[in-house]
């Protein structure tokens, strides 16, 4: 297995656990409250850093488990790469385009901020999925 | 299905080249090795650029590494 297919195994991995501690955290925090009365902010920046960190963190412990191949990436990967962000960036549109609906009809912030964070986790973990096909299976030519 | 009807010979040619591992193959035309298995397996068709690299480090010409199947051959899809 590639340095670079290790590093998106990982984040296919954070990806959706971040997510998921994020909807723990809202969900406790609202309690018996409406959900768009939680405070969502902390929690979300909470996740999103968080995320960052463990992918460094992961990124680096590959890296030592990789050896001489530490960093490596070649024409392959570069293509896997642009293949997967091509596939995910429909999710990036359809939570662009889910926040626009809601912000013209004036909903709460709260649900505006979630789609489009759901658009961003999704975009992450469909563009992995891709990838993580691409290694195993290859890439189709169109 | 295989994802490309660019078939190759390069498991041949490196056997033939005393054994050439993939590793080596690889360093010498500056891939990672699981790119060389991709490429043998059918699973990855390599640039214009990387298939000359190929012929070149077995020191044959593009067409005694990698061929097209036609359209009804099994491996054409």
């Amino acid at each position: 297995m590639s340095y670079e297919e290790k590093n998106a195994w990982v984040f296919g991995f954070i990806a959706p656990i971040g997510y998921l501690v994020y909807v723990v955290l809202v969900l406790t925090q609202a309690g018996e409250r409406p959900l768009d009365e939680a405070n969502y902010v902390g929690p979300m920046l909470g996740t999103i850093l968080g995320a960052i960190v463990v992918g460094i963190l992961g990124g680096i412990v590959v890296g030592m488990l990789s050896g001489k191949d530490a960093g490596k990436s070649d024409q392959r990967d570069k293509q896997i790469n642009r293949f997967g962000e091509y596939i995910g960036s429909a999710f990036l549109v359809m939570g662009a385009l889910g926040a626009l609906v809601l912000a013209w009809f004036e909903v709460p912030h709260f649900w505006i901020a979630n789609v489009l964070y759901l658009g961003f986790v999704l975009q992450a973990i469909l563009s992995t999925i891709a990838k993580l096909v691409a290694y195993r299976r290859g890439l189709h030519q169109w | 299905m295989k994802p490309t009807r660019v078939t190759n010979g390069i498991r041949a040619l490196r056997f033939a080249a005393n054994e050439m591992t993939q590793a080596d193959l690889a360093e010498r035309i500056g891939v990672t090795r699981q790119t060389v298995i991709a490429i043998e397996q059918g699973r990855y068709s390599p640039s214009l650029e990387m298939a000359f690299q190929i012929a070149r480090v077995f020191g044959v010409g593009l067409d005694d590494v990698f061929s097209y199947a036609p359209e009804d051959s099994p491996t054409g899809g």
